[in-house]
C-alpha cells in the first residue's frame, strides 16, 4: 500500500476507530454541540463536563463517522481530559495547523495527537479530523450545532 | 456471435481520452459514472470544433458564423429529438441539465394547476433534484408531496403506489432510474396508471439516458428530463422533453431574449416553441456535443451497451457480494449498472479514500438520495456505477482493492 496511505491508517488510529475511548452521552454534560459534516452526512455529538476548577474533567462523544473522525474524537477526549480552556483552545489550533499543514507545531502541545500528521496529504480528509475538535469548542463557546464550512 | 461479443470495448476505451491516465502510481479504474461519465474524443471534438471555428450567437446574425452556428445548434436538437423519439423538435426544449428541467416543470406547469387538497407523487427513491422542486411548488400552492415508498430490496412498492394514486394526484414524477440504487422503475406501468386518475408524469431521465434506449411516445410520458453530463456529453446542459399541447398552454419559466416573437411596454408576445422556454444566449457548445453524444451512443447502439454494462454488473456482483462484511444495497430484479454496497465496521469514507489510492474512483455517499439511505438506516453507502467503456479488469479492480480495505480494517 502506499506509504501515505499507510501513515494516514496507523495503528494507533485504527485502534481507536474500533475501540473509542469516552465514546458516550453524559447526562450531565456543562455543555454539548452537534457536529456536522454536510459533505458525508457525519454527524457528531460532543459533551463536555467542568471541574470546580474550570478545568476539562471529562469530554465525551457519540455519534457516526469515519475512522479518521472517529479515531480524532477519542484521542481528543483523552488529550483535554485535565486541561484548562486555554490550553484547549491552544492544542485545537495546534491541531489545525498540523492537519492543514499550515506552518510548525509545538510537538509538546500536541504530544499523541501528533499521529494526525499525515491527514495533511489528503484535503478532502482534514474536515473528518477536525470536526470533533471544531464541535468541541462550540460545546465550550455554548453553540449547539455546528457544520463544516 | 452475441450482442456482448460484437461490442468492442477495447475500440470504445481508446476513444475516451481521460480513462488513459494514472492516478496515485496505478491505472485509473473509472467507476463514478452514475456521477458523471467521461467524454469521447467525438464529443471533445464536437465542442472544440464549434469554439475554433463556429463559435458565434445563435438566431440572430445574418453573418456566416451565426448562421453555421445555428445549424449545427439545431441539428443537434434533431439528434436529442431522435435520441428520445419525440415527434418533433418543438418538443426539444435545451436546459442546464435535468434539474432544471424539472424546476421549469414544477414551476411553469404544475404550479398554477394545484392547489390545497392536491398531491403531487414521487417516490423514495428520488434524487433530492426530483424531490426539492415539488417541496417548492407545496410550500407555494399548498399541495402535498406524496412518496411511494420502496421495497428492501430497492424496487418501488407498486401495490403501495396504486393505493397513493387517486383523483388527488395531480402529479407524477419518478425516475425512470435510481441513481443511488440502479433500480430500473416500471415507468410506463406507472405513466398508464396515472393517466388513467387524470395525472400527468414527468420521468426523470438522468441515470437512464446512458443505459437504456428512450421512446419517449411508446411511453406516452408527458414529460422526460436528462443531463447531457450523464451520458457522456458536457455538463451544463441537458434536454426536457414536454408534449408540445402542454408545452403551448404554459407560461414561459424565464424571460430574456429568444424567447420573445417582440417586445413593447404595452406587452410582449412571446417566441414559438421551443424557443419560449429558451430564454437568453444558451449553452451552444454544450447543445451541439450533447448532440454528438446522443448519436455517438446511437450509432454504437443501446441494446448493445446495455447488455455489455449488465454482464460487467452481473460479474461484479457475484464477487462483491462474497467478500466477507460486505452488503449490497440494493437487489432489485431490473437494475441499471450501479453497485451500492456498505461494509461492516467500515464508514464509506475511508472506503472511498483507500480506493482512490489504488486508482479506483467510486462516489460514497448519500448520492443526494437521503430517503433512500434512511429507507436502510445507513448514513451513506459506497457506489461503483460502470459505463460503456468499463471491462471485466475494472471489476477484478474494485474487488481487490475492496478486499484490502477489509484486510487493513481487520476485517476476516
Amino acid at each position: 500500500m502506499d506509504p501515505r496511505m499507510r501513515e494516514l491508517y496507523q495503528e494507533t488510529i485504527m485502534g481507536h476507530n474500533k475501540a473509542p475511548h469516552h465514546f458516550h452521552a453524559m447526562e450531565d454534560a456543562d455543555g454539548q454541540s452537534l457536529g456536522h459534516n454536510p459533505l458525508c452526512g457525519d454527524k457528531l455529538s460532543v459533551y463536555v463536563k467542568y471541574a470546580a476548577d474550570g478545568t476539562i474533567e471529562e469530554a465525551s462523544f457519540l455519534g457516526e463517522g469515519c475512522a479518521i473522525s472517529k479515531a480524532s474524537a477519542s484521542m481528543m477526549t483523552d488529550a483535554v481530559a485535565g486541561k484548562s480552556r486555554d490550553e484547549t483552545g491552544a492544542m485545537y489550533e495546534a491541531f489545525h495547523k498540523l492537519v492543514t499543514r499550515d506552518g510548525e507545531v509545538d510537538k509538546d502541545t500536541l504530544g499523541k495527537l501528533r499521529v494526525f500528521a499525515g491527514v495533511g496529504e489528503f484535503p478532502a480528509r482534514v474536515k473528518c479530523a477536525a470536526l470533533p475538535w471544531r464541535t468541541l469548542m462550540a460545546a465550550m463557546e455554548g453553540e449547539d450545532v455546528v457544520a463544516t464550512e | 456471435m452475441t450482442q456482448t461479443q460484437m461490442f468492442d470495448v477495447a475500440a470504445r476505451r481508446a476513444e475516451f481520452p481521460a480513462l488513459h491516465q494514472e492516478i496515485h502510481g496505478k491505472p485509473l479504474v473509472y467507476l463514478d459514472n452514475a456521477a458523471t461519465t467521461q467524454k469521447p474524443q467525438v464529443v471533445i471534438d464536437a465542442v472544440r470544433r464549434y469554439y475554433e471555428h463556429n463559435n458565434s450567437n445563435i438566431h440572430r446574425g445574418v453573418h456566416e458564423l451565426s448562421q453555421r452556428a445555428t445549424k449545427h445548434y439545431e441539428d443537434a436538437r434533431e439528434s436529442m429529438r431522435t435520441f428520445i423519439g419525440a415527434a418533433s423538435t418543438k418538443e426539444c426544449i435545451f436546459v442546464r441539465g435535468t434539474t432544471e428541467a424539472i424546476n421549469l416543470v414544477a414551476q411553469s406547469y404544475v404550479r398554477p394547476l394545484v392547489g390545497p387538497g392536491d398531491e403531487i407523487l414521487v417516490t423514495w427513491l428520488e434524487h433530492h433534484s426530483n424531490i426539492v422542486p415539488w417541496q417548492l411548488v407545496a410550500e407555494q400552492t399548498g399541495a402535498k408531496v406524496v412518496a411511494v415508498p420502496i421495497r428492501d430490496d430497492g424496487s418501488l412498492d407498486m401495490e403501495a403506489f396504486h393505493k397513493l394514486l387517486g383523483p388527488q394526484t395531480k402529479f407524477v414524477s419518478v425516475g425512470h432510474v435510481s441513481n443511488a440504487l440502479g433500480t430500473i422503475n416500471p415507468v410506463a406501468d406507472i405513466i398508464q396508471a396515472a393517466h388513467e386518475v387524470g395525472a400527468k408524469v414527468l420521468i426523470d431521465g438522468a441515470q437512464a439516458a446512458p443505459h437504456i434506449a428512450i421512446d419517449v411516445q411508446a411511453l406516452d410520458c408527458d414529460f422526460y428530463a436528462l443531463s447531457g453530463h450523464k451520458m457522456y456529453g458536457p455538463t451544463g446542459v441537458g434536454l426536457l422533453y414536454g408534449k408540445q399541447e402542454l408545452l403551448d398552454a404554459m407560461p414561459p419559466y424565464q424571460g430574456g431574449g429568444d424567447m420573445i416573437a417582440s417586445v413593447t411596454f404595452e406587452g410582449t408576445t412571446y417566441n414559438e416553441l421551443p424557443a419560449k422556454f429558451e430564454a437568453g444566449t444558451p449553452n451552444i457548445a454544450g447543445g451541439i456535443g450533447m448532440g454528438a453524444a446522443a448519436e455517438y451512443l446511437m450509432e454504437i447502439g443501446l441494446d448493445a451497451i446495455a447488455a455489455h454494462e449488465h454482464e460487467l454488473l452481473e460479474y461484479a456482483t457475484a464477487q462483491m457480494a462474497a467478500l466477507p462484511g460486505l452488503k449490497l444495497v440494493g437487489t432489485a430484479a431490473e437494475k441499471a449498472s450501479v453497485l451500492s454496497f456498505t461494509l461492516d465496521g467500515i464508514h464509506p469514507h475511508d472506503v472511498g479514500s483507500l480506493l482512490d489510492h489504488e486508482g479506483v474512483a467510486i462516489r460514497t455517499g448519500h448520492h443526494c438520495a437521503q430517503p433512500v439511505m434512511d429507507h436502510f438506516q445507513v448514513p451513506a453507502t459506497n457506489r461503483a456505477s460502470f459505463g460503456l467503456y468499463n471491462t471485466k479488469d475494472d471489476v477484478d479492480a474494485l474487488v481487490a482493492a475492496t478486499k484490502l480495505v477489509i484486510e487493513i480494517f481487520g476485517g476476516a
